[in-house]
Parts: C-alpha cells; sequence; structure tokens
C-alpha cells in the first residue's frame, strides 16, 4: 500500500477513497472537478475513465496519494463487487440537494460501507449540486448536518460545476485519514505480493495455445 | 434491460466476465446479467453466508467460525501459472490494478505413500528425495533437453522427432523409471491422466517449459494467487468491462433465450423484460439443452486450523497425487491456502480437493487427499457435472463456455476464452495494453 516517492524526505501514502451514492448525483463530476478541475454539463454516465489519482500534501513531510475509485456504473442495480469496497481507506458517500430521496439511499449506502469496508474507514457525506440550491433545494443543509453528526460523518455541501467546496471536502477527507500506521510501514517498507507487471513477459505469446 | 446491446453475457463466471471485458474494452455494448447476487458463478469465491447457503441449505454457519467477510473460500482448487496466459491477459488489460497477488509457497507430489516438493529445474531435480542418485542424472539430462532444445538448431533434437515421437518413446530414450515420468507428466506438465504418453512429445515438452519458467518467474512454485480468493479475478474483469460502458445485473432471473424465426438467438427475456442482442455468451447452466456432459467432478472444500502436514508448515501449497500412485485413472488435485491469502480468519487454513469422478461412489474417491490433510474442522463436498456446448455458436450466435474443469491452473480457460472470442468476432485475440487512466 505504501510507497516513497520523490521529493526526498517526503513520504507518500497510498489511500483507496471509495466513491458511492445514487446514479446521476455527481459522484464522477466531483472526481473530476477535483482531479482535472474540469466539468462537462452533459455528462452521462461514468466510461473509461474510472480510477483516478491525486497527491494531497498533508504536512511538509508527508502526502496522500488518493486512489479514486469510481462505480463504473456499477451501483445501477445493485452489483457493485465486494472488490470495491476492499481495503478502502475513506469514501465519499454523495447525494442530490435537489432529490430528497438521494439522501435516503445515501444513508444505506453508508449502512452498506459499515457491513463491507474496513472498520475505521473515513466516510464523508457530500450534497452536491450547491449551484441549484436557490431554485430547487429539497434537502435541507440541517437535516442532513444534525444526520452526519450523528452518524460521525464529515460533511460538505458541494458544487462540481462551480468547484464550491470540492477541494475542501477532498482536503478534509485527507487530514482525517489515520496515517500514524500507515507511516511506520512506509518507513519499513516491505511490499509483500508479487508485482505482476514488472515482471512482464517478454514477448506476447501468440494466439494459439497448447491444448 | 429493455434495450438493444451488442453482446448480452450470462453468468459472472470467470470465462464469461474475462470475455465481457475484452469485447467492452472493443467498444461492443454489453450487458452482463448473473442469477445469482454474487459475482463468479463457479468461479466464485463465498462468504460464510453464502457457502452454508450452498452446500447446507437451511443450516445456520456456525458463530464459531467468526465474521462473515473474513471468508473467501473458493470452489475449485486452482492458482495462476505465473508464466502463464491468464496472467498475461491480467497484464495487458491492467486487471493487475484491481487485485494483489501472492506466492503458492509450495508445489508437491504424492510418491510411494508420502509427499514430496516438485522439482522445478535440473538443479531442484539433483537434491530431490524423489530419485535415486542414478535416476536423478537421467533426470537432469532429460530436462536439459527439454531447455536446450532449439528448433533452429538440429543438434539440439538429440535424435528426437518432436512432432512424431511419443512421449512415451522419450521417457524410455532417457531411461526414466515410471515413478519419475509420473511427476514429470503429472506435476509438471500437469496432465490428468495418461493419454499424453502416446502422443507426440511438443506439447509435453512446452508445458514442462511453461511449469519451469513460471517457477523461475517469482522463485519457490510457479503459482500466484489473489489476495482474497479467486473470485477477484471474474470482479477485476467485470469492473473492466463497467469501466468500458458494460452494464451489470446480478439477482436478475434469466427466464428464457429469445430465438428468431430461423434459430438465431435475439435477446434474453427476464420477467416482462426482454433485451436484444446480436450475439449472446453464457455459462452452461444458461443453456441447458445446447450442452452436453463429459464427466463429473467431485470437490470438497476442507477448513483446518493447522497447516498440511509435511509440507514445512508452508502457509499454502499444491499438492498432486498422480493416479498411478493411487490405482486411479485421473489424479487427485490439492489446493491449500491460508489467512495470508485474506480467505479466512488467521489460524484457519483451507484445502480443496478435487477429481475426475470413475465409480458410483465419488465421496470416497478424494479420500487418499483427505488422508493428506489430518483433522478437518468441517467439510464441504459435491459432485458437479462438466458441460461443453454441443455447437460452436456461429449458427445460433449463442457462445457457450465450458464447465471450470479438473486442471489445477486457468490454461484450458484462457484457451475457451480466445476460441471463444475468435468464434465471435472471426479475428485472434491481440492483447494491447490499455492507456494509462492518468493519460485519458
Amino acid at each position: 500500500m505504501a510507497s516513497n516517492t520523490a521529493p526526498k524526505n517526503v513520504v507518500t501514502i497510498n489511500q483507496k477513497l471509495v466513491l458511492l451514492g445514487d446514479s446521476a448525483v455527481g459522484k464522477s463530476s466531483l472526481v473530476l472537478r477535483f482531479v482535472k478541475d474540469q466539468f462537462d454539463d452533459y455528462r452521462e454516465s461514468t466510461i473509461g475513465a474510472a480510477f483516478l489519482t491525486q497527491t494531497l500534501p498533508i504536512d511538509e513531510n508527508t502526502s496522500v496519494k488518493l486512489e479514486i475509485w469510481d462505480t463504473a456504473g456499477q451501483e445501477r442495480y445493485k452489483s457493485l463487487a465486494p472488490m470495491y469496497y476492499r481495503n478502502a481507506n475513506c469514501a465519499i458517500v454523495v447525494y442530490d440537494i435537489t432529490q430528497a430521496a438521494s439522501l435516503e439511499k445515501a444513508k444505506s449506502w453508508i449502512k452498506e460501507l459499515q457491513r463491507q469496508a474496513p472498520e475505521g474507514i473515513v466516510i464523508a457525506l457530500a450534497g452536491n449540486k450547491l449551484d441549484l440550491a436557490q431554485e430547487r433545494r429539497a434537502v435541507e443543509k440541517a437535516d442532513a448536518e444534525a444526520y452526519a453528526a450523528e452518524a460521525n460523518l464529515l460533511f460538505f455541501e458541494t458544487s462540481a460545476k462551480t468547484a464550491e467546496n470540492v477541494n475542501e471536502l477532498f482536503t478534509a477527507i485527507a487530514k482525517k485519514l489515520p496515517l500514524e500506521d500507515k507511516l511506520n510501514q512506509a518507513r519499513g517498507a516491505v511490499n509483500r505480493g508479487v508485482n505482476l507487471s514488472e515482471a512482464r513477459p517478454a514477448a506476447q505469446p501468440s494466439g494459439s495455445c497448447s491444448c | 434491460m429493455d434495450e438493444e446491446y451488442d453482446v448480452i453475457v450470462l453468468g459472472t463466471g470467470l470465462t464469461e466476465c474475462v470475455l465481457s471485458g475484452l469485447l467492452s474494452v472493443d467498444g461492443k455494448k454489453v450487458l452482463h446479467i448473473d442469477r445469482n447476487d454474487y459475482y463468479g458463478a463457479d468461479s466464485a469465491s463465498l462468504n460464510l453466508t453464502q457457502l452454508y447457503a450452498l452446500f447446507r441449505p437451511g443450516e445456520q454457519r456456525p458463530e464459531s467460525l467468526g465474521r462473515d467477510r473474513d471468508w473467501c473460500v473458493d470452489l475449485v482448487p486452482k492458482f495462476l501459472m505465473a508464466n502463464g496466459d491468464l496472467t498475461n491477459i491480467l497484464i495487458y488489460t491492467d486487471v493487475t490494478r484491481y487485485i494483489e497477488f501472492k506466492q503458492i509457497a509450495g508445489s508437491y507430489v504424492y510418491r510411494d505413500g508420502r509427499i514430496a516438493k516438485v522439482p522445478g529445474n535440473e538443479m531442484e531435480a539433483l537434491k530431490s528425495p524423489l530419485m535415486s542418485l542414478f535416476e536423478k542424472r537421467r533426470a537432469k539430462k532429460f530436462l536439459e533437453w527439454v531447455n536446450n532444445y532449439r528448433e533452429d538448431d538440429p543438434s539440439t533434437y538429440k535424435d528426437i522427432n518432436i512432432d512424431r515421437d511419443s512421449m512415451e518413446s522419450v521417457f524410455k530414450k532417457f531411461g526414466l523409471q515410471s515413478g519419475t515420468q509420473d511427476f514429470i507428466g503429472h506435476a509438471m506438465a500437469l496432465y490428468l491422466d495418461d493419454a499424453y504418453l502416446k502422443k507426440p512429445a511438443r506439447e509435453t515438452r512446452e508445458r514442462i517449459l511453461l511449469y519451469a519458467s513460471s517457477i523461475a518467474k517469482f522463485g519457490k512454485s510457479p503459482y500466484i494467487y489473489p489476495l482474497y480468493g479467486l473470485g477477484e479475478l471474474p470482479q477485476g474483469f467485470a469492473r473492466l468491462s463497467a469501466i468500458y460502458g458494460g452494464t451489470y445485473m446480478l439477482n436478475q432471473p434469466v427466464d428464457e433465450i429469445v430465438y428468431g424465426d430461423d434459430g438465431v438467438a435475439i435477446g434474453v427475456r427476464s420477467g416482462d423484460q426482454v433485451a436484444k442482442a446480436k450475439q449472446i455468451i453464457g455459462d452452461p447452466s444458461y443453456f441447458r439443452e445446447k450442452v452436453r456432459s463429459v464427466g463429473r467432478l467431485v470437490r470438497a472444500i476442507c477448513i483446518l486450523n493447522h497447516p498440511i502436514p509435511n509440507t514445512d508448515n508452508l502457509d499454502s501449497v499444491q499438492i498432486i497425487i498422480p493416479q498411478n500412485q493411487v490405482k486411479r485413472k485421473h489424479d487427485i488435485y490439492i489446493a491449500g491456502i491460508s489467512s495470508v491469502h485474506n480467505v479466512c480468519p488467521k489460524g484457519y487454513y483451507l484445502a480443496i480437493i478435487s477429481t475426475i469422478v470413475e465409480t458410483a461412489n465419488p465421496l470416497s474417491e478424494i479420500a487418499p487427499g483427505l488422508k493428506l490433510l489430518g483433522p478437518v474442522v468441517e467439510s464441504f463436498s459435491r459432485v458437479q457435472e462438466i458441460y461443453e456446448p454441443v455447437t460452436d455458436g456461429t449458427k445460433d450466435q449463442c457462445y457457450i463456455s465450458k464447465s471450470v474443469d479438473a486442471t489445477s491452473h486457468f490454461e484450458t480457460l484462457t484457451c475457451d476464452v480466445r476460441d471463444i472470442y475468435k468464434r465471435m468476432t472471426g479475428t485472434d485475440l491481440v492483447l494491447k495494453q490499455r492507456p494509462k487512466m492518468e493519460d485519458q
């Protein structure tokens, strides 16, 4: 999980962040805004880019590299694989402040996280589409905030469109991550698994096989 | 699901998920359905609740075994060859980024009533207790021939015509005893029976080379294994498919395949919904009338609270019991894994035994395997038919995979993947490196 990278003396700790929430609440848009500072009004569903990374400095000696997993649409028919939750260090559960039902869905995703994700996972609740608050708000900020406080979640209202609170959301998560153990592991840096990619075969075998 | 797709895939076994991923990457619009509420079909790894539901319906899982989610129990005893084709596909599709692998610590073979480590190369053969001193020198000569053979250099042939001379005659030429032939043919070339002896030597040489090159990759054994169990493999390829636009529906009943007047499949019905597609892929359980049984497998999953005896307390092993050693016609395989692979809680070990059924009493056929395990906390066994499709699918556009077979690895499965891919698309599968996500 943890690895040392340049520049010198700064330890970078890899952490897995998973996104959850109903379809079309803006999960991918939040990531796109955070990682690439882009927004696309007509982005329909998640294709092709469901694994992005972004490094955030925590202090002068430590950075967190967030490996951000998007659902790739597998949440739509309740078909997210257990693999998605494995080793997740943090999660953002997103709802749409213009859709009351999406907060209820968010609450059930949080239950699912508590069932499937590792203990101690840092969870943030994000009410997205804050840019539409004036005309179409359907979830009161105070209600969602009270729920988040009770469930011990970080809470932000965000707008992927205007970028409001997007960096704040990810930064707050990075700051709340318990990194002590990871730091110690990183200093001891032993990678236990085998690295298949480093042992890439010299040439690709032809289409035929021997059976 | 009331839409039109290029391909509908039924069942989330590994073959189906690899094909789904490859076809989505090719730009095909894929709908992937499973009647179960979990990924993997027969190549799933189950938690305790799912395991008990499958093997002992109605029975509560014992609290003493701990938390449900700490268990990922494979249904089949298979490992990946480190230098095999599945490893290759994993690397080229970049699915390796979702899955972490560990080595299997040792590979053992049963001979004359005890188990011993399988030599991986000429040097190890010289140290092996499996052979007498003179036999070791003969085995070393044989393995040197395997390794040094070059197509373009007849001086390396050693008077063997690899496409004409039978493996039996090659063994004879090197003077190898039948016990040595057993472990070379069954524990290195990984044949399930002795039919290979009558066939030309080429394939056996290639299989031994794959074994040796797989060992050379990471040491210890030729095998690697995914953390959290084999079920991670179908999940990883399903994720690949989803990332490239594939739609996933678990827990979705499949009521019928819909055909046109000409007998060509045009879609799949689930309840009152019909999804249309030009081509349909599925495992045999979705096409009962289009598959035939080619045999039966008996498998037993055993939970232990100790390492398998006589394996140097290793955390993971493969044990092969060659057919001749226990007067059978097919080998018995045992796969041993443990908590270091995150498949069970600390202190527990899993051993999965399997063989091809030869008698009317299949459960008794795995007894030689059970005997090697020592005390067992809990065991689950079942007999399964092995199916293959009756036709190649080009007429009715139904491409049916073969059942998960008795081999100890995934080489036959990737052959099936490549074969189905070619039948469906008319072209050989060529693996291209995916562009890195960060670059997109």
